[in-house]
Order: structure tokens, then sequence, then C-alpha cells
């Protein structure tokens, strides 16, 4: 664009601003102009990404032909304005503004968490006086306790409300407020219950000065001291960007880095804190193999010999066939590549990350990985969203962020769900039904679509529909799906677990092409699209390309017992779709092999040779996020003890194996590997095929399972993350009951009850849920309470305790 | 998630319907600009003072943030967060009012009544409002606001008399 064309574009206004002339939107702030431009304004309460308050008056300019120093920040830009914020006049406004800031904020930056990174520090360099003319008494504010994870010294607030502002319009939960007035102004909850948003931790971002830190981190570094790399955050399929801040070889925190088409500035609090994890007395720090029962510390090539011979011994005796790879989805292209080429090695295909599937039958047609369809910048464009199965908020608090900016834009947001989740935004419509009652209510949004199309029902549909006439949320739900002007339908982690996952998917292929909507799913863990193209799947080879003899699946390989596993990153127990069976199938196995991070008393039972893996920030690797973007990440700190990064671990064993082709010197030569079979894949918006469901009909007597996933149970690192695990979200995981079913079994809210699956029980406290059907029990998976039951949907009985 | 609400449990017929008529003179998505005149209707039904559970009421019944009502209830010196006396006295020591001798009034106030400003006769017969601001009657100094109504031109006598007719 020439000069020309855009003085003569109607939204642009030309100002200028120290002499120099500059282009700004018109109805913009003075402020966006001058950031954009690097004419640096200094401020405390202004934020790019929050509504303005202008309460802390920093940024006054001088704006000719104005009375007074105005606000840069809720100032509007005007045609042939000229600004000054160097003159004399705005100088001597923003030095007057800091004086008064300082005459109540303590002067000990010394002793304060946020010495060295602190906006009121830096600025106080270039505005503030050398001598405060203030003598009298400074204000005290006591401190409040706001939870496990953001620390308070409230004396040091300046209220400039970005916290306040922050948890109201982003996080969706206004849990702060500016609570009395003038000099007694504190930033508060008022009733002292704490913060609980999973977003939480941006406020100690947000904040300018020291008022707000970070509980885990506080007073073990100072930013000055610390180097800084970057990450990606590996426990949902956002893949938010982070940045690793490390001193002497330990991770001491972990920040956002900004990415305005993934996470823009902001982090979940699973993001932010779980680096807890990587430093848990849990961590395998030297190789281990069994020995009669016993485990011997040994040295790693004694271990990966062990292993080799092991393993070797089952394929020699047994076949390849015999043994299986569970792999984390949590765990590195490179590593689950690796993974895949040994396995095959070995002539086995038995190999899966989907350890939380419940049905596989519609594995050959499914895309070539399970992808968001859409983009996660794009979801809060969209008109109407339908999530089938799917709990944002817990899942990937990064994309229900954007869906809730969507909702605020007008957006109808629905879900269909096994229970009611509760959400920081309104939701249009939230269907809940029994999980056969998932499959009837989606086939009816179908008919109801199908018959606005004018279309004839696919082979066996009738079948699924049940016999009633579709409920008015289902026809609400189908209307608004076919009437937005882009939506999108997107599949969560139930309907992944469903034991009828493919009769839900096929359905929702279909709602998607008569509603003519995107359709995605939202995939477990940091890298479920980089295990399908890296060939750890069964089903498909490294690049997606379709496997002719597949192996077993997850839940293959545990219904029929192996004889040996090799475990990547996985703790079956807890994993796994179907935690008791996994065990019993790690039990029975004559050989288990487990590349870990962490050890469990379970791994010490069934293990054989404990390989030591590294940790989030240890391992040098790349991440698939659900929208099928590559994200490398360098190995930021060496691993806890012995450990090694898993991918050499992987690249040893296969030395040791004598296997062809394990030759790399780095973890970009395994990337380029991956690369060159899978090349650059398009988003595959293929949708699901219809297939004829086989059986439909499912025995649901009794009382039925349905499980999912926790905010804080997500991961072996999440889980032992203790300020995350000290969190509300964390220690208040009940056994969900609707009070028709508390009342049968005479259970009060927090009593203890007995869950009993397959002979197998757990023990945990209730709680009610009006919103469940009465006879479906919501029990959480991926926590220690219920590791023994069994699968994700089944049935179950209760006892009080 | 209870199904009881709590502002049906706490706020009486008669106070919920004096809250509507509030509501009702403002647009319908506009309910947070009841949220003054409603706390005065929950205050004045609950012996002068809010509690956090009434505050939770109100939030509710607004349909508001719990915090929002907290810092309004806490921004405004005429609502009270504690139990308080039987009247309230709020003496203005604002500028006007203390160039016309409104630290003496309130020093004859402390002496008379044996409290200080912020604390609440033994027999709950007075509460003194602590540092009151501004309260628009400059051109009267200095004065005071007694159960909501104006007492202007004070002297320590139209003072004593003032106070002594308080139930």
């Amino acid at each position: 664009m020439t000069d020309k064309a855009e003085a003569s574009n109607p939204d642009l206004v030309t100002i200028e601003v120290d002499g120099v002339e500059m282009q700004a939107p018109k109805g913009s702030m003075i402020i966006e102009a001058t950031d954009r431009q690097n004419v640096h304004v200094p401020r405390f309460c202004y934020h790019r990404k929050l509504s303005i308050a202008a309460n802390c008056r920093m940024c006054l300019v001088d704006v000719e032909k104005a009375p007074k120093p105005l606000p840069a920040c809720a100032t509007p830009v005007a045609d042939g304005m000229k600004i000054s914020t160097r003159s004399e006049r705005a100088v001597k406004a923003q030095k007057g503004v800091m004086e008064f800031l300082l005459i109540n904020h303590p002067l000990d930056c010394p002793i304060c968490d946020q010495g060295g990174e602190c906006e009121l520090q830096d600025l106080a360099l270039g505005y503030g006086r050398g001598v405060s003319r203030f003598s009298e008494r400074k204000r005290v504010v006591k401190d409040e306790n706001l939870g496990p994870l953001s620390a308070t010294e409230m004396t040091r607030c300046i209220h400039c409300t970005r916290c306040v502002r922050f948890l109201d319009e982003v996080a969706g939960q206004r849990e702060l407020g500016g609570m009395g007035r003038g000099e007694h102004t504190e930033i508060s909850t008022y009733v002292g219950l704490g913060v609980h948003s999973e977003m939480s931790g941006n406020v100690i971002d947000l904040c300018p000065v020291g008022a707000l830190t970070s509980r885990p981190y506080r007073f073990t570094a100072r930013a000055w001291e610390m180097l800084s790399h970057p990450g990606v955050a590996p426990h949902d399929c956002a893949g938010s960007n982070v940045q690793v801040h490390h001193v002497n070889g330990k991770i001491k925190r972990v920040v956002p880095r900004d990415n305005e088409d993934i996470n823009e500035c902001w982090i979940s609090d699973r993001d932010r804190f779980a680096y807890q994890g990587i430093y848990s007395e849990d961590r395998l720090q030297r190789p281990r193999v069994k020995r009669e029962g016993r485990w011997q510390e040994c040295s790693w090539e004694e271990a990966l010999e062990e292993a080799g011979r092991r393993m070797m011994q089952v394929v020699e005796a047994h076949g390849g066939s015999q043994l299986g790879a569970l792999v984390s989805p949590a765990a590195t292209l490179e590593e689950q590549y690796l993974a895949g080429k040994l396995m095959r090695a070995l002539d086995s295909r038995n190999i899966d990350a989907r350890l939380r599937t419940g049905d596989f039958s519609d594995q050959q047609t499914r895309p070539l990985y399970p992808a968001l369809g859409v983009g996660i910048s794009e979801l809060e464009s969209l008109d109407a969203v339908l999530l089938v199965g799917s709990n944002p908020r817990a899942e990937q608090p990064i994309i229900n962020h954007r869906l809730r900016k969507a909702a605020l834009r007008g957006a109808s947001i629905s879900f269909l769900n096994p229970r009611r989740h509760e959400f920081n935004y309104p939701v249009a419509e939230q269907l809940v039904a029994d999980p056969q009652g998932m499959v009837r209510e989606l086939a009816a949004v179908a008919g109801l679509l199908l018959e606005r199309a004018g279309r004839t029902a696919p082979e066996g549909f009738q079948g699924l529909l049940g016999d009633g006439q579709p409920g008015q949320q289902a026809t609400e739900l189908a209307h608004r799906l076919a009437d937005s002007g882009s939506g999108a339908l997107l599949l969560g982690p139930y309907v992944e677990a469903h034991p009828q996952g493919a009769v839900l998917r096929a359905l929702a292929g279909l709602v998607a092409e008569l509603a003519d909507v995107r359709f995605g799913t939202l995939s477990e863990g940091p890298n479920m699209a980089g295990a399908w193209l890296a060939g750890a799947v069964p089903h498909r080879q490294s690049g997606g390309q379709a496997e002719p003899a597949p192996g077993l699946d997850a839940r293959g390989m545990l219904a029929e017992p192996l004889r040996g596993y090799l475990l990547l990153g996985v703790e079956p127990e807890l994993d796994c779709w179907d935690g008791a069976s996994a065990q019993a199938a790690m039990e029975q196995a004559d050989v288990v092999v487990a590349v870990t991070p962490f050890v469990t008393a379970a791994m010490e039972s069934y293990a054989d040779v404990l390989l030591p893996a590294g940790s989030f920030g240890e391992t040098s690797g790349t991440y698939v996020n659900a929208e099928g973007r590559w994200q490398s990440f360098p190995g930021v700190t060496r691993p806890q003890g012995e450990a090694r990064p898993a991918w050499k671990v992987l690249r040893v064993l296969g030395n040791v194996l004598q296997l062809q082709g394990f030759e790399y010197q780095s973890s970009e030569d395994v990337l380029a590997e991956v690369r060159d079979a899978a090349g650059e894949p398009a988003a595959d918006s293929t949708l699901p095929t219809w297939t004829a469901p086989v059986d439909v009909s499912v025995a649901d007597k009794g009382l039925i399972r349905v499980g999912s996933v926790p905010l804080y149970a997500t991961d072996g690192l999440v889980r032992r993350a203790t300020a995350l695990q000290a969190t509300r979200q964390a220690t208040e995981v009940k056994v969900l009951v609707s009070p028709a079913v508390a009342e049968q079994h005479d259970l009060a809210e927090l009593d203890w009850v007995e869950v009993t699956q397959n002979e197998q029980t757990a023990r945990m406290p209730v709680g009610l849920d009006e919103s469940l059907p009465d006879h479906v029990v919501w029990v959480p998976v991926g926590v220690e309470g219920t590791a023994g039951l069994g699968a994700q949907f089944g049935t179950v009985t209760l006892k009080r305790v | 998630m209870s199904s009881e609400r709590l502002s049906e449990k706490l706020l009486s017929p008669e106070v919920r319907k004096e809250i509507d008529h509030w509501v009702g003179k403002f647009p319908e998505d506009r309910k947070r600009s009841a949220l003054i005149p409603a706390l005065h209707v929950v205050q004045d039904a609950n012996q002068g003072y809010l509690t956090e559970a009434l505050m939770d009421a109100v939030a509710e019944y607004l349909d508001q943030p719990k915090v929002a009502v907290y810092e309004v209830a806490t921004f405004y010196t005429m609502f009270d967060t504690r139990p308080v006396g039987r009247h309230k006295v709020n003496v203005c020591t604002n500028i006007s009012c203390w160039l016309m001798g409104a630290d003496s009034i309130v020093s004859h106030c402390e002496k008379k009544l044996g409290i200080k400003l912020g604390e609440t006769t033994a027999d709950n017969r007075i509460t003194l409002k602590v540092e009151e601001e501004c309260l628009a009657a400059c051109s009267g100094g200095p004065m005071m606001v007694v159960d909501g109504h104006y007492h202007t031109h004070l002297t320590p006598e139209k003072v004593d008399e003032i106070l002594d007719n308080l139930e």
C-alpha cells in the first residue's frame, strides 16, 4: 500500500507522536498506536487483552490543545492529533503519578520476589525520584490466602486491577474485586475462599508488582540468573507455547510464550505448574532390573542388555505378535516413532497410544490423525459449536477460552454429555444422556437434519433412533447447527472412550455433512495426532499409510494378555481405558520393560526392567497439536539422576537388539525420518464414513459407570505436581451420583462409597449431581482412588462404606 | 448444586417485591443497575447491616457475580457489613465541614457517647460512622446525617439535642 492509499483509507487517521507522523485505526487508543510504532509509554493498568481501566494514570501524555495531560490508554486517536510522550508536561505528569504510586509501596525491592522483573521497579528507575518526600506512615494490607498457586503480598499492590479484570473478562470467573475505597481499597475475594479458576496463574504474569507471585516458585531464583528456553506444554492437544525458566539445571517455572494462533498470551494453570512433578520423589533415578523378584540398580549397559535379551526371548519363543507396546500420547513424535520402528523390527504391530479409546472398530476409516478440523484461533469466530462428549474446560482450558470468546460474541455453544459440566460462559443447550442415550440423541439430531434435507436415512440408521420422538433440545441443536453460517461439531474424550464410539463418530459425520459444519476431534494428550503420524498405532505405519496387517489395539493388547510389554511413559493402571485389566495383563506378562520418568508401586510389582526417561523439559522433540501443527522444542535441562531422553533410550535399545536403522545422532535425525514418511500432511477434513452399526443393543441393566479424567489427573507429571494437587479441583474429586441413586443407597454428600466393577473395588467420597441420569454413576479416571477399577464405561454397584 | 435458591431462603417476599420494583426501572439486561437500591432494601430489613449471606443472596437474585456485590457494599459508606446500632450517625469530616469545625463535633460526639468513630454504644443505640466523606451540604457545615436525615449548622448543644432524642 502506498502512503497515498493509506491516507485515503477512511478507517485510518493520521496522528503525530513526538514529531513522527503515523497512521492509526479510527477509534483506537493512543497507546495502541504508540505500541505498534515502538514508542514507549509507561503504563501499569493497561493490557492489550483486557478492558481499559485508566486507573493507574501512568500513561499520561501531552496532547496538543488539551488543557491537561491525557491517559494514552483511554484517549482515542483523532485526525491531526499531536501527541508528545516525552515533553516536559508529559514527563512531569508521569513523574507525579510515580511519586504517588510509591507513597504506599514498600521500597524494599531486594526482599521482594518480583525484584528484577518488576514493572514498577523498572519504571521507578526512569520516573521516580532519588529520595522519597513522603515521610508519613505507609499503609499495610493483610495478605489473603488465594490458594496453593498464587502467593500474595498485598501491601505491594498498586490497584491496577489487571488481576480483577483478567478473572472477570478472560477466566470468566470473577473471584477478585476491589473492596473498600480510596486509601482503603484492597484487592480481595472479600470472603477468603480463594481463587479457583483453571487459568488463575496468569494473574501472576499480569501483576506489574510483587503483590501476586507464584507460590511454588517464589524466592527460589532471581529473574536475571535464569536461562529461558522455548517449550510446548505437554498436557493437552492445544499445544500451548511456553517459555521454560531454569537455573543450574533445574526448572524453576514455566510462563506463557505469546502465540496468537494458539494460546495468545495465556496458559492454563496445568501448563504453568505441572513442572513441579519433574522433581517428584517418584522419579526413577537409575536403571533397574528385577532379578529373582528383587530390584537391583545397575548400569545403563546392563539394563539395556537385560531389556533386549528379555524382549528377544519373547520374540524367539512366541513370535513378535506376543509383544505389545503401550505408548503415552504425551511422548514426543520422535519417541513414538522409534517405539513403532522398534516394534515393527521385532515383527510386532501391537503398538498403541490410544490408551483411552473404547471402540476401535472404525479405525481404518478414520482420518490421517484425529484433527480439530478448525484452527484454534478460528474457534472464536464460529457461530455455533456442538461438542459431543467433551468438557473442554478441564480437558483443554485454552480451547475452552476460545469457545468462551465465541459464546460472549453471541455464538451458541452446546453440549451433549453424560453429565452436566460447569462452564464459564452461557451455554445454549446442555443435553445430558446416558451412554446409550448419547447415541439416541445424536441420531435424533441427524434424523432431523435428514428430514430437513429431504434425504433418506442410510442403512441401519433407524435402529439407532429409539422409540420416542426427538426431544426439544435435540431439535434445537439440529437447527442451531444447520442455521449457523459457520459451525463446528467437535468430539471429545467421552466419545473416544465410549464403547460405541464408532457409531457416535458415524452419526457425527452425518450431522456435520448435513448441517454443513466443520468436524473435529479434541484428542487426549499433547501428541495424539503425532502418534497417528508416527506409526504409534497398530493400523497405520509411520507417515499414516495403512498397515497391511494391523496389530492389536490398546484394548486388544490387554483383553488377550501378551507375553511381553514395552511401556513408554505410561502408568497402565491409571492411563488405560480399563485400568484393572491393564494391571492384570502386566502382572501376568513374562516381561515388562518400562521406559518411564516415574516409578510406581504397581510398576515395581509387574515390571522387569525399568529404564529412567527424561520428563518435561529434559528431552528435545516434537508435538503435533490437534490442528496438525508440528512444534519442536529443545531439551532444556539434563534429566534427573541417570535418566536419559526416551528417544536415546529407544535408539540404544535398537542397537542392543541389533536392529537396522537405529544410528541417529540427534532427535532432529529422527524427526527428519518422520517428516520424510509423513511429508507435510494437510489437515485431513474427511468426515467419518457411514457404516451400518453392527449391534446397537447394549444391556444397560443396573448402574452404568461413566468416567472422564479430572483437570489435574491427565498425566504422570500433573499427578505429581504438588501445588496443583492441593487445589480444590484435585482434592474435591468425587464419585457423582444422582439424588435418587444416593437415596437408594443411603448416601449423603461426602459419604464414602465403595464402587465395585468386575469384582474390583475402589473407595471415594460421593457427591450429588442432579444432572446425572438415574442409572449413571460418574467415576473419575486417572486418579489414585479409582486406579483398580475396570473400564471407563461399564456396569458397577455401589455400597455405602 | 442445591436446588434451593439462597435468595428465596434469605430474602422475604416483601424484600424481593421491593427489589423487583427497582429492577423494573432499568432495561432487562441491566439488572446490575438495581444493585444499590437492592442493597438498601436488604440492609434496612436486616437491622441496618449486610451479611455475606445476604450479599450472596442479592448477587444470586440480580444474577451478578458475588464479588461485584461485595465491591459495591464495601465501597459506599452507606452500607454496613458489620452489625450496627439502632441509629447511624454520620458526621461529615470533609474539607468544608472540617474548616467549619467538624473535628470538634466529632470529639463532642465521641465524648458524649463514650465511643470512638466506627464504634457502637454498649446499649446498641448509636453507631458513629467512621470517616464520613462529603455529604453534599457544604453550605450548612458542620453537618451530620442521622438515619438519613440531614442536620446542618451543628453546635455541641444542637448535637446533644439530636442525640438525646434518639431512642
